[in-house]
This record gives C-alpha cells, sequence and structure tokens, in this order.
C-alpha cells in the first residue's frame, strides 16, 4: 500500500493533488448548474471555442488566461445572438460556432511559432504546472468557487424557473451571464489540469454522478465535489503507476464513478428504479390530501 | 393596460393596441386560442418584453416600479417546468421569499413562517420535503400557487391552471382564488377550459392579437364574442329548435372544447350563474341525449 502512496514523495505530485483537487471541487459545483440548465454542450463548445483566445493572447503577450476567457465568452454570446437572429436551433449555431472556432485556433497556432505544446493545451499537464500557473490556478479556482456557492440559490432559480426570478426584479441576464462567465473561467483555470479536450467531462460527470444520488440541491453540491476530488485524487494516483496522462485517468475514473452510479446509486440507479417497478413503489401520481380551506 | 403593441426581433407583430383594465378584488379570465397572444400579454405585465408602444400600469405605476415591490406573482405552465429538477416542495415555495431576503437568500423566521402559512394553505404542508416531481399534477400546481401566496403578490398569473388537475383539486384552487379576490387580488388566469371560467371569473378578456372585448362575464362571454375570438376552432353543435323546446326549452346553442361545454340561450348570453346550476344544466343535458 504504501507504494501505492509513493508518489507523495514529490513535490510535483503533491502540487498536483493539491491543484486537481481544487479544479475538481470548481467544476463539481459549476455541473450541477449545467446539467440542470441543460448547458453541457455550451460547456463543450466553450471549452473549445478557447484555444483561439490562448493564441491570440501569447502572439500579443496577453496573460494566456484573459484572452480564453474572451474568446469562450465570445463564443456564447455569439451563439445566442445568431440563434435569436435566425432560424436555426441552439445546438446547430452552437456546432457550427465553436468547431469553427476551434479550427480557427488550430490554423493560428500553426502559424505561430511559439514553445507551447499544443498536446499540453489539448489534455492538460498538471504534472509539469510552474510556480506562478500554481499560484493563479488556486486564486481563481478558489474565486470561482466561492462565488458559485455565495450566488447558488439565485444561480439555481434561474435554472429551475427564469420567471420567477425576473418577477421578483432579480436581474436574469446578468446571473445568466455571471454563470456564463464562472463556466468560462472555469474552463480557463482547468485548462492547465485536463486541457480543452477533456475538461467538459469535469464539467459534466460529477453533477450527473450527484443528480442519479439525490433530489435536494445542497445535497447533490456535496456529492458531486466529493465524487470529483476523489476521481481526481484517485485519477492522479492511477496515472502515476500507469504511466498514463493525468487528465485521461481523472476523466476516466470519473467516468467508472459514473457508470457505478447509474446502477448502483439508491435513489435514481438502474437496479434501484426497476426493484421499485418491481414493488409498485415508484413515486404515485394519485392525487391525495386534498383538503377544503 | 393601454394600447399595448408588442412585436419580436423577427417582425411577427404578437399584440396590437391591447386595452383593459381589471379593478383590484377581481378573477379574471384570459380567453383565446393558441398564439392568439395571451403568453405576450403575460409576459408583458411580467416586464419580460417590452411594449414598442402603449403602456402597462398597475396601481398606477410602471411595471418595473411593481416588479421591485414583488407585487407580481406567477404561477407558470406544467410544460414549462423541470419536474426532475433537485428541489422540494419547500424549496420551491421558498422561492417567492428570495425578494424579501438579502443578497446571500438565507431564510429568516419570518420568510420560514410565511413559506408554511402558504403550504398549509393549499393543504401541502405535509408534501414539505417531497421532491417536486414526485407530486400530481394538482398538487404540483398548489404548490406553485403557495409560492405566490409566500411572495405576498397582488396580482397573481395563473398560465392555464387547470390542466392536468382533477375536478376537486380544481374547485379548492377556486376555492383559493375566491379568498384572494376578497383580499384585494387581481387574478389573471389565461384557460382553455372556457366551460369553467363563467363559474369563477368576474371578468374576461378575450384576446385574438388584440383584446377583441372585456368586462363583465355575464356580459362579454357571449356566443358572438367567443365566434369571433375562436374564429371556428370550437366546435359546434346545433340543436334542433324543437327538440331543445321539447326538453328544456332554453338551450339552443353549445360551444366547447372541453369536458364542460358552454351553453348558450337563445340572446346568444350564457344559460348559467355559477358552477351548480352550469353541472345541473350538463346533467340535464346527459339525461336527454340517454
Amino acid at each position: 500500500m504504501s507504494s501505492f502512496f509513493e508518489p507523495l514523495e514529490f513535490a510535483f505530485m503533491r502540487d498536483a493533488l493539491l491543484v486537481g483537487g481544487l479544479v475538481a471541487a470548481m467544476c463539481a459545483v459549476l455541473s450541477c448548474f449545467l446539467i440542470l440548465r441543460g448547458w453541457s454542450l455550451m460547456g463543450d463548445a466553450i471549452s473549445h471555442a478557447v484555444l483561439p483566445g490562448i493564441v491570440i493572447a501569447y502572439i500579443i503577450g496577453w496573460p494566456l488566461a484573459v484572452g480564453a476567457f474572451i474568446a469562450g465568452l465570445f463564443c456564447a454570446v455569439s451563439t445566442g445572438f445568431i440563434q435569436h437572429n435566425s432560424r436555426l436551433k441552439e445546438d446547430t449555431v452552437m456546432g457550427v460556432v465553436f468547431t469553427g472556432l476551434f479550427a480557427f485556433g488550430l490554423v493560428l497556432f500553426s502559424r505561430t511559432p511559439s514553445e507551447m505544446h499544443l498536446d499540453h493545451i489539448l489534455v492538460g499537464n498538471i504534472l509539469g504546472i510552474s510556480k506562478s500557473q500554481f499560484v493563479q490556478t488556486l486564486w481563481m479556482g478558489a474565486g470561482v468557487l466561492a462565488v458559485t456557492l455565495v450566488l447558488r440559490r439565485d444561480l439555481l432559480l434561474i435554472c429551475f424557473d427564469p420567471g420567477q426570478a425576473r418577477v421578483l426584479a432579480m436581474p436574469a441576464r446578468v446571473l445568466n451571464y455571471l454563470l456564463l462567465s464562472l463556466l468560462s473561467l472555469a474552463i480557463v483555470v482547468s485548462l492547465q489540469t485536463v486541457g480543452i479536450i477533456l475538461v467538459i467531462a469535469m464539467l459534466v460527470t460529477p453533477g450527473s454522478i450527484a443528480h442519479l444520488w439525490t433530489d435536494r440541491f445542497d445535497r447533490m453540491i456535496g456529492i458531486a465535489v466529493v465524487a470529483a476530488v476523489l476521481s481526481t485524487l484517485a485519477g492522479i494516483f492511477v496515472s502515476y503507476h500507469i504511466d498514463g496522462s493525468p487528465g485521461a485517468c481523472i476523466v476516466l475514473v470519473q467516468a467508472l464513478v459514473f457508470l457505478a452510479s447509474l446502477l448502483f446509486a439508491p435513489k435514481h440507479g438502474i437496479f434501484k428504479r426497476s426493484a421499485a417497478e418491481a414493488d409498485g413503489h415508484l413515486p404515485s401520481s394519485q392525487e391525495s390530501g386534498v383538503s377544503g380551506h | 393596460m393601454s394600447d399595448v403593441s408588442v412585436a419580436y426581433p423577427n417582425g411577427h407583430m404578437a399584440l396590437r393596441d391591447a386595452s383593459f383594465r381589471l379593478d383590484s378584488g377581481t378573477i379574471c379570465a384570459l380567453v383565446g386560442v393558441n398564439g392568439s397572444g395571451k403568453s405576450t400579454l403575460f409576459k408583458s405585465i411580467m416586464g419580460f418584453v417590452k411594449p414598442r408602444s402603449g403602456q402597462v400600469r398597475i396601481n398606477g405605476m410602471p411595471v418595473r416600479e411593481v416588479l421591485k415591490q414583488h407585487l407580481v406573482a406567477y404561477v407558470p405552465q406544467a410544460e414549462e417546468v423541470d419536474w426532475q429538477f433537485p428541489v422540494s416542495v419547500w424549496d420551491v415555495t421558498m422561492m417567492g421569499r428570495y425578494g424579501a431576503m438579502n443578497f446571500l437568500r438565507i431564510p429568516r423566521a419570518v420568510d420560514k413562517a410565511k413559506v408554511e402559512e402558504s403550504l398549509r394553505r393549499v393543504s401541502m404542508w405535509e408534501f414539505k420535503d417531497r421532491q417536486i416531481g414526485e407530486l400530481s399534477g394538482g398538487q404540483k400546481k398548489r404548490v406553485f400557487l403557495a409560492r405566490a401566496l409566500a411572495q405576498g403578490g397582488r396580482v397573481i398569473l395563473l398560465d392555464e391552471p387547470f390542466t392536468g388537475v382533477d375536478v376537486k383539486t380544481e374547485e379548492a384552487i377556486i376555492s383559493l382564488l375566491r379568498e384572494l379576490r376578497a383580499s384585494g387580488a387581481i387574478i389573471l388566469v389565461s384557460t382553455h377550459n372556457l366551460g369553467s371560467v363563467p363559474e369563477f371569473c368576474d371578468q374576461v378578456v378575450l384576446i385574438n392579437r388584440t383584446v377583441l372585448a372585456y368586462g363583465r362575464t355575464s356580459e362579454v362571454f357571449t356566443e358572438q364574442n367567443l365566434a369571433a375570438t375562436f374564429g371556428g376552432v370550437l366546435r359546434q353543435f346545433q340543436f334542433e329548435h324543437s327538440t331543445v323546446q321539447d326538453h328544456d326549452g332554453r338551450a339552443i346553442r353549445v360551444l366547447t372544447d372541453d369536458e364542460r361545454p358552454l351553453v348558450f340561450g337563445k340572446d346568444g348570453h350564457l344559460e348559467y350563474k355559477d358552477r351548480d346550476e352550469h353541472g345541473e344544466l350538463l346533467k340535464q343535458r346527459a339525461e336527454t341525449h340517454e
């Protein structure tokens, strides 16, 4: 067993575990909103669309995170704009916009001489994280996590019933864009850990796992965070021992936890549901409890 | 609401020069076919769409101001809600209190008391910990009504409240709406259930891209006005004059799109005043057909 924890002896592994854990927690909290809002594809789109932002920021000497953030938001806003002003549906527009932006990023990258490795951007490089990146990731991750948690009730309301938010004169549009901005920031923060291609897993899988386990939102957040952090730590250990890509190992462990939850989750797992159906214990739609006033 | 016109970005004119006025302590039905602008009219009262011209005023104030005071509450259509959402009956009702809380939305004792009172009023207190999707159609409606009560809205908008609801719940909702009316609230109900409109609504707004007619139900809910509103969408049954006279001597036409057909007399006005009288009339009719 001690050999399993051998990676803890190395500073770069301890850094990776710390950053990975924080990024996992941040993405897990956001993932709960994302899957309830039906924005899984939006997360995928934004994560691909940040590539040109990163390359342009590199060319003009800005922090890469700023370029990525702007490109991510541009993807979300332009998707909304095109959808409102054409007859096309949102998923169609998104498919065109994000692949277009991603391709633009690839072309720019191939024409820009640099020391950046494309595969580090695409699948992350958590073990090679520099001190400044380490600090930046921790601060930004903690910031996104804190804002999301503090405003979770408002964000939940705009996901569940945006109409109610508006009749209460809450800034529904601002909250919507705030959620999009948090999503873009989370993607930027996660790039180092899992990269552009796999970040969507961090932003969808934990929430999906938790949704199978509970019918309470606060509990859903807790379960998502625990599942994501443990999967991430386990994934990093596994990657050390099998010498595999850490980002891919993290996502793979999460996917296995999802599969187990899908089958065995006590509330909405497939086996539990079929057992309940056999016993006739599924929630009834019978009217009951009507009494006078 | 005076001379309100609403156009969407694609150029579609959803509402043109719509005007009506409601006094406090009123239950009013908003009646029209799909696409007639019912939702748009609701949206303009809720401040979701900005009229191109005209204005909506509530208590003499513009919509923005009224929303800031949390005076408008609404009960959404069942299809608009994701019932798989991980929120309980308690959580949903508490959402009515968000406007009264600080930005952290941490419920105070007064919020909890208000939520409990509202849930008890709609007989849903014992279901407070249930996930919202585990309820029946009628129970779900009552929870959203409890949210409107907890909010303390003075203008309550209900979008198709009787769809997927059994008769008992419909009666419970109607009796609650009457209580709210007695407390001075304005209740605007968009509905397809034409039959039940005269049973509990004091006023009616008939709409088809504009307000065709509005006013007291007994005056506005006429055969002629409904024919204009629905333009042949409704099923009409014309009874032989002699047959009808043989049996009840009164009704000559039936107009319906649901299981509680409207019954009009020879002058084109409704043949009944309340739910009981309507029920009796329908019963007589059924017996006659047997």
